[in-house]
């Protein structure tokens, strides 16, 4: 099973167990990681998952599609490498992803 | 300018739940009034996912938010609701056993026998920007919705965001200010493409400046607004003077007054009985995501079925004297009547 772990911006670190097929926002809900608020359930429409990528992990998840992009313009402190948990797939190739989540998602 | 609205029911929430809420109640001969801070019906189905679909609606196998609310507004238009968007409900007084008297922060009063609270995650209520102390400034200087353009004539203005609302307020408000900054994240709006030739034509003519980047820090005194510094995506920051500053985030939902009801809370949630959907005051009444009980699913689905049951104590309130029949909508005539398809 793949391992994802999430940094929170005040430096706990969470290793977790991540099924294929979910996504990076599932994972946290189903692990409690706090910071992840996703008020839409995954829809990609209220920018309330958003964590920041990795740099060293960015290139193997991938830029955000053009709707993601857009629904970034209601996030805050985003990054290059910002991405919406619920738009990212737990695949085998993320296998030991670490994704920093920020202190505020708007509410 | 206050007004007193009388009704059997006020139903606090116009999403999927309140307004079925509407049909089961409307069955029963209870009038109901609705209201909801957004300026349209639907709740999160309108607000979150208009064009999303939906699979676990019964008897329909795929609809979208957009298409779901349509359906439901077309199911209970023979009971002819009233809607009161673009309000929150501020407080809320028990009068009589039961009875409510209720009033929103848009002037209205409403006196009613039940009231039910659908109001799912709270209220939509604008993403206020982490930016330091810009709580502060809140109501003077920092402003997430326009109530009176007349206001920001002859101010310096810095607008912060990159929809519709941000890109409409920018050309509104541009012939009035002083001075227009649009801030966005980057150089590319989601907008209505119209509106953003119309602001590139602006910024073109010098009409107003564009920036892009974040805004990171609020200077001023006494919840006035004196400046604010736009960090670059370069790194770069610049001081830009101003009188106003609107942020447009989007919403997001917060619970609200509902908290200071005198309703017995839980997390958040309000705990029912599952034979009533009564909370534990008498003929007050919370269905869907916003309640809670064992076994609970925040589901649409739930919140249906959590409406009919509501609608049966409900009666018993409304008209203490009159016995309740079980009808069916398919064999009983009074009910078809109702309906109008009898």
């Amino acid at each position: 099973m793949p391992k994802i772990t999430y940094i929170e911006h005040d430096g706990s670190q969470h290793t977790v167990d991540a099924e294929i097929g979910s996504t990076v926002m599932e994972t946290a809900l189903r692990n409690d990681i706090a910071s992840i608020v996703a008020e839409c359930g995954g829809s990609c429409t209220c920018a309330t998952c958003l964590v920041h990528v990795d740099e060293k992990w960015f290139a193997v998840v991938g830029p955000p599609s053009s709707d993601e992009e857009e629904q970034l313009d209601a996030a805050f402190e985003v990054k290059p490498t910002s991405r919406l948990s619920c738009q990212i797939k737990v695949t085998e190739a993320i296998d030991g992803l670490i994704v920093h989540t920020p202190a505020y998602q708007g509410r | 300018m206050s007004e007193t609205i009388k009704t059997d029911v006020l139903i606090v929430g116009a999403g999927p739940v309140g307004l079925f809420a509407v049909f089961e109640l409307g069955l029963l001969d209870i009038k109901t009034h609705l209201v909801d801070i957004l300026d349209k019906v639907g709740g999160q189905c309108a607000e979150l996912y208009p064009e999303k679909p939906i699979y676990d609606i019964p008897g329909i196998p795929y609809i979208t938010g957009h298409g779901l609310t349509d359906a439901l507004m077309q199911q209970i238009k023979p009971f002819n609701p009233t809607f009161h968007l673009n309000e929150m409900v501020t407080s809320l007084e028990k009068t009589g056993d039961p009875g409510f008297r209720v009033t929103t922060d848009g002037g209205k009063t409403f006196e009613c026998k039940c009231v039910v609270v659908a109001a799912g995650g709270g209220s939509f209520q604008p993403k206020r920007p982490p930016i330091n102390g810009i709580e502060a400034y809140e109501e003077k200087s920092v402003h997430y919705a326009v109530r009176k353009m007349e206001n920001f004539r002859g101010k310096r203005l810095v607008v912060v965001g990159g929809g519709d609302s941000a890109l409409d307020w920018t050309l509104n408000l541009q012939p009035l200010a002083k001075s227009l900054t649009l801030v966005h994240r980057r150089d590319d709006f989601r907008g209505a493409p119209d509106s953003v030739n119309k602001m590139r034509a602006l910024v073109a003519d010098n009409k107003m400046d564009l920036k892009i980047g974040q805004v990171t820090a609020l200077e001023g005194s006494d919840g006035v607004l004196a400046a604010c510094a736009i960090k670059g995506n370069d790194g770069t920051v610049h001081r830009v003077e101003v009188d106003a500053m609107l942020p447009f985030f989007g919403l997001t939902m917060k619970l609200g007054p509902v908290a200071n009801w005198g309703i017995e809370m839980d997390d958040e949630l309000i705990p029912v009985d599952t034979g009533t959907f009564e909370t534990n005051i008498p003929g007050l009444f919370a269905i869907g995501d916003i309640n809670t009980y064992p076994g609970k699913l925040k589901l649409i689905l739930s919140g249906f079925h959590e409406g009919a049951l509501m609608a049966q104590k409900a009666h018993r309130y409304v008209y203490p004297d009159k016995k309740l029949v079980f009808q069916y909508t398919t064999s009983s005539t009074s009910l078809q009547k109702k309906l109008g398809v009898a």
